[in-house]
């Protein structure tokens, strides 16, 4: 028996309806149709009136779950892609992001963002949102890379009295497996050691954890070795264990699937300049994918994000400084 | 009009004098204190902006009336303070924000109509116009869901100009497929800010679309007190009784500028002189004297009860401490402990 990424979403979905009554389900095609990626499944026969389809209102899924969080209730939305919660962006930035900080009342609302490339996909159905989400005050952005946390953050994204923007990567659906959850998570807000090492840290999140253990998986080869940090949430962001880190190596690259301009990987170079610059033996590096629209075609796909060889490329860089 | 002593018929079908008299009194006491917001803007005493609901109050105030403030929702907009106070929103809550006060519901950290206690059905409006009527949708969802939704109305307002949002139409659409105890009030007001009803939409009329929603569609001569209390009163009650989301249009002129900053001098005489134009409040009083409802003795009395109020509200709200950027917690999160 394993235990994938999707099923673990699933799961952690089932065990909120069954454990809290205040927990209902909202979104598109995830009714008797179990959602575009399957993580409702049965869930609407299991549940019958608490997983409801949505109309194609973005907008409207989000404040109606504004709504009812504010009515007591404790509301998970599925976009069905992440790329679609552009026209749920006021919704979640201007009304759920500051509703705490101008009445006292906290809106306790999980966005799901089915997000990241997958081969095929294209321009619309690839992009990643945590960094448009994670600039707005108010909105817990949780990123996770590991079934376990797919799984642990999800049910903690839920019990949090504050709005959470979930970030499960496409690409880690069914590929991504797990013999069991890992029954001793982490908090969310703390960061993980994917792979100890010593001579460079790189530091990401979601689906490009697995490229970069990838990428120090060939290097160590030559006898490097890599530390990767995995920030499992982006906001808030674990500063202490990425310092940590950089104080052990004193080589930063900081990775993402995001678009290059501004960003995660930005913040966490421009934080340890600020916060660390004394521990770096050589200038921070960044990579992220190419500043254009994803391509469709998997050939444009593969060059356009980071991959363990691009990764490798740069940590040599990074390296030889 | 000649005063009479007997109920005429509209009141009869409204059937609630105390109703007609209460609507009428709110109406009064908003025009009051919108009148004094007003004075404290040009003043200076007021920062930011200060957004009236002039010529509004009939239709705002009889929606307001109409709800149960002890079980309904009511997500007004920026033109709603007679519908807000008719609905039990203390004065002192207006003058409060207004002023930036900390002990106001928003303590200094959002101003002016920006306002709203969640807790008690009165939900904060953001500017994005058209986003509460799915946030309504949504607190009678989660009645719904847990099974408190019998008997509860839940409404909220916008304008003309709201109508052309995407979220006005996602928010509708979605109340209308779940078939929610709604009513939406429609201010068609002639103008958004400066821009004419025909720069912002084609259709005749706009209760036109609430066919296309699926949604019971009423229009009201917005002027007319009485009429809107029986329009606003007949959807109310519908929605309460099952029959789903009540849109109501009510047709109407803006007695002032988008904010008191503004003018309005791109309004024409000619509409300023129309039936539109007409003062709500004036006519409102000559009903409901005409009706027999109240006297002139009341309306003078109401007036200077009003005056009182307001000033009590101005008063303490002006000594009240002011948020101090020292004290401010700085945390857009409930949850303690989260570093950004």
């Amino acid at each position: 028996m394993s235990v994938t990424y999707i099923d673990a979403i699933h799961q952690a979905q089932k065990e909120l309806l069954s454990e809290r009554e205040e927990v209902f389900l909202y979104g598109q095609d995830i009714g008797g149709f179990g959602g575009a990626f399957k993580a409702t499944k049965g869930l609407q026969e299991e549940f019958p009136g608490r997983v409801m389809d949505s109309p194609i209102s973005e907008d409207a899924m989000v404040g109606m779950a504004i709504g009812a969080a504010i009515s007591g209730m404790r509301p998970i939305v599925e976009m069905q892609f992440a790329d679609f919660s552009s026209i749920a962006f006021n919704q979640i930035a201007n009304h759920a992001g500051t509703h705490y900080y101008r009445t006292g009342v906290p809106v306790p609302i999980t966005v799901r963002m089915p997000c990241g490339g997958t081969p095929g996909s294209g321009p619309f159905h690839s992009q990643m949102v945590e960094t448009l989400y994670a600039h707005y005050p108010g909105i817990i952005v949780a990123t996770p890379a590991t079934v376990s946390d797919a799984y642990h953050l999800l049910k903690e994204s839920v019990a949090i009295d504050d709005p959470v923007v979930f970030c499960e990567h496409k690409f880690l659906y069914r590929w991504l497996k797990t013999p069991e959850i890992d029954p001793e998570p982490l908090p969310l807000g703390i960061a993980r050691i994917a792979r100890p090492g010593k001579h460079a840290t790189v530091v990401t999140y979601s689906a490009m954890v697995h490229e970069a253990v990838r990428a120090a998986d060939r290097l160590a080869k030559e006898g490097w070795e890599i530390e990767v940090v995995d920030l499992r949430s982006v906001k808030p962001l674990d500063m202490d264990t990425v310092i940590a880190s950089v104080a052990r190596t004193g080589r930063l690259l900081a990775l993402g699937e995001a678009f290059p301009w501004g960003g995660v990987t930005a913040e966490l170079v421009s934080r340890v300049v600020a916060d660390g610059f004394h521990l770096l033996d050589a200038p921070p590096l960044r990579l992220n994918a190419k500043d254009t629209p994803i391509p469709y075609h998997p050939n444009l796909w593969a060059a356009h994000r980071p991959t363990p060889e691009s990764i490798v490329e740069k940590l040599r860089e990074l390296l030889n400084l | 009009m000649e005063p009479s002593s007997a109920p005429g018929p509209i009141v009869s079908i409204i059937g609630d004098t105390d109703l007609i008299r209460r609507t009428l009194r709110v109406m009064i006491i908003s025009r009051t204190l919108e009148s004094k917001l007003s004075s404290l803007y040009k003043a200076g005493k007021i920062v930011g902006g200060v957004y009236l609901g002039t010529g509004q109050e009939a239709f705002s105030a009889s929606l307001g009336c109409c709800l149960d403030q002890n079980k309904d929702i009511f997500a007004p907009l920026i033109r709603d303070q007679a519908g807000r106070t008719a609905f039990g929103e203390p004065l002192i809550e207006a003058t409060r924000t207004y002023l930036g006060s900390v002990l106001g519901p928003m303590r200094g950290r959002d101003g002016n109509i920006h306002r709203g206690r969640p807790a008690e059905r009165r939900p904060a409006m953001i500017s994005h116009l058209g986003t509460s009527v799915s946030v309504v949708a949504g607190m009678l969802m989660a009645r719904r869901i847990k099974g408190e939704l019998a008997g509860v109305v839940g409404a909220t307002c916008v304008g003309d100009g709201a109508t052309s949002t995407g979220s006005f139409h996602e928010g509708l659409n979605l109340a209308a497929v779940e078939k929610l105890p709604m009513v939406v009030l429609v201010a068609d007001n002639q103008f958004a800010y400066s821009t004419p009803r025909e720069r912002q939409f084609a259709c005749e009329n706009l209760v036109d679309r609430a066919q296309g929603y699926g949604v019971t569609g009423r229009e009201v001569d917005a002027t007319n007190l009485l009429e809107c209390l029986r329009v606003v009163q007949e959807a109310v009650e519908s929605a309460r009784s099952g029959d789903g989301p009540q849109m109501v249009v009510g047709k109407l002129l803006r007695l002032c500028g988008h904010g008191e900053h503004d003018d309005a001098s791109y309004v024409v005489p000619d509409l300023k002189n129309s039936k539109l134009g007409r003062d709500c409040l004036e006519i409102g009083i000559q009903q409901v004297m005409a009706e027999g409802a109240v006297s002139v003795d009341e309306i003078e009395l109401w007036k200077k009860e009003a005056a009182e109020e307001v000033q009590e509200a101005v008063a303490n709200a002006q000594t009240d401490p002011r948020p101090d950027p020292y004290r401010d917690d700085w945390q857009a999160f409930s949850s303690k402990g989260i570093n950004s």
